[in-house]
């Protein structure tokens, strides 16, 4: 107690008493008639106490907290819940029942998912040095192979995470055509499945043209003049991709813009939907467990 | 699918699902872990094979020959597999946006109820078939260098033309006498029977896509582009 400055001391003291006063109901101190000697025993009999009281008190008050703390992530969750309604559909999506069976052919989905993750992180660390010009894209792409920090190894998964991400999905695709994932009620899904195909290899072409080194421009001039052999609107079409009738300064910034807003943006929604439906419609049986439920129901019948 | 079938279907995948383990935390582990190991693919592809980056873009040259990304090449094999040139817009958009559209109603084209891949041997078989010929084009595709040489005999005085026809890419899509792919430009071999030397400027300058033009050639290096005419129009 000496140590504690005079205030902070007093106010101990005080608190102390209080509390003392007030839990366990000892009134003696306050006596105006006892003993000096008595009261001054009495006091440093309370004073001890009250260190006990203190420290029972300090006890007490963490255990507080710490309920509190635990409860601090289920406040929050509610908070939003509150606010959101999401509840039911949070729970809905990760406690649904998957049926029997689900194997590893299951995760390629998911692993397409995690794979356009990875690439989103990679392209934003990018596009931080990355210059859309025809004049600075080859530096920047230099720069970023050379001397920026670990900048080689994030260009580096992001280019072959572009084509692990392509392999993923035509995995994925194969599994849900094997399986006849395709069929009622999931149609609707498979559609929307075929235009993010669509649009992977999409962004696996627009990202092509950016290294802007040899390779990358002359094959992007061999794609758009296919392109531009479509009919009616394939002309129309490779003048939009190009900016113009010639591979120009405007071509570079038209694909970087394609490869970074527009593509992703449609691919991110187009992810949320197709979620949204296996959540909905739930992740079908394996093909081959169907035909033992048949088999199942048939004896019961018999 | 009849409404019937589709009732069963419901009510059997209703059982099944019941009977099924929920997906926190069952099915995320198994996902967990499999992103986890695409992640791992994803950098140990990145620390071998880095990322390469080639000689700068220069419009100017045609001596480059296009390679697109592999998972590519069974679009690119096809347009130097179908030769003729009336066919080429089949092979570039024809095809592949047919193939786009039978697999958007793929679902409305095979409505049999059946689920396992063996008692549907039609769309098991055609989807087998079409991951064989993919896979074919890819490695023809693959295999198909980028020729720099050409064998065939030439007039003397016409060497130089010779290499600048060599060099400027035109065998990744030519054939000429023993090099070069056959596909998806005509033949060159005998051109100079079919056109004139201003007949070959011309198309050299405008091509049809999706050939390149040489227009930065003959800018940038008047002499070789007129070596290279001369050389195609002998070609018969």
């Amino acid at each position: 107690m000496r140590l504690l400055p005079g205030p902070l001391r007093r106010k101990n003291g005080d608190n102390g008493k209080a509390d003392g006063n007030g839990n366990d109901d000892q009134p003696k101190s306050d006596i105006p008639g006892a003993l000096l000697v008595s009261r001054e025993r009495d006091e440093a009999v309370i004073n001890g106490r009250n260190g006990q009281d203190a420290k029972e008190q300090k006890a007490l008050q963490r255990e507080r907290l710490k309920e509190a703390a635990t409860e601090v992530p289920a406040t929050v969750v509610g908070w939003v819940d509150e606010r959101t309604g999401m509840g039911p559909f949070a729970r809905g999506f990760m406690f649904r029942k998957v049926p029997k069976g689900t194997n590893w052919f299951y995760t390629l989905g998911s692993a397409s998912m995690f794979a356009f993750l990875s690439q989103a992180v990679t392209g934003v660390f990018l596009a931080m040095y990355y210059r859309p010009s025809a004049d600075e894209a080859y530096t920047s792409i230099q720069h970023i192979n050379n001397e920026v920090f670990a900048g080689e190894l994030v260009r580096g998964m992001h280019r072959w995470g572009a084509t692990v991400m392509v392999v993923l999905v035509f995995l994925h695709m194969g599994r849900t055509f094997f399986f006849g994932a395709y069929k009622y009620p999931r149609e609707l899904n498979w559609i929307i499945g075929v235009v993010l195909v669509l649009l992977t290899l999409m962004m696996a072409l627009t990202g092509y043209l950016l290294p802007f080194d040899q390779r990358s421009f002359w094959a992007t001039v061999v794609a758009v003049n296919i392109n531009a052999s479509g009919p009616v609107i394939g002309p129309y079409l490779a003048d939009f991709l190009r900016g113009g009738a010639e591979f120009g300064a405007t071509t570079i910034s038209r694909f970087y813009a394609l490869h970074m807003l527009l593509v992703p943006g449609l691919i991110a929604a187009l992810i949320g939907a197709h979620l949204y439906l296996v959540a909905k419609l739930g992740t079908t049986a394996p093909p081959w467990l169907k035909a033992e439920k048949k088999r199942e129901l048939a004896k019961e019948e018999i | 699918m009849n409404g019937r079938e589709k009732e069963q279907y419901l009510r059997e995948y209703h059982v099944m699902k019941g009977q099924g383990k929920p997906f926190f935390p069952y099915a995320v582990a198994k996902d967990s872990f499999m992103a986890v190991f695409v992640l791992l693919v994803i950098i140990l592809m990145a620390v071998l094979f880095g990322a390469e980056l080639g000689p700068k873009a220069d419009p100017t040259t045609t001596t480059y020959t296009p390679r697109p990304e592999w998972y590519f090449f069974f679009l690119f094999e096809l347009l130097r597999v179908v030769k003729p040139p009336e066919f080429v817009f089949a092979a570039t958009i024809g095809i592949p946006t047919l193939c786009l559209i039978l697999l958007l109603l793929l679902p409305f084209i095979d409505r049999n109820p059946e689920r396992h891949p063996l008692r549907r041997p039609i769309a098991t078989l055609t989807g087998i078939a079409v991951i064989v010929a993919m896979a074919y084009l890819t490695v023809e595709g693959a295999l198909a260098g980028a020729p720099t040489e050409i064998e065939l005999k030439t007039a003397p005085g016409l060497e130089a033309g010779r290499s600048v026809a060599a060099s400027s890419g035109c065998l990744g899509c030519h054939r000429i006498g023993d090099n070069g792919n056959a596909g998806p430009g005509p033949e060159l071999t005998e051109i100079g029977d079919r056109l004139r030397a201003p007949a070959i400027r011309r198309t050299l300058l405008n091509p049809t896509a999706p050939m390149p033009s040489y227009r930065g050639l003959s800018q940038k290096n008047p002499e070789q582009f007129s070596e290279l005419v001369q050389y195609l129009s002998s070609l018969r």
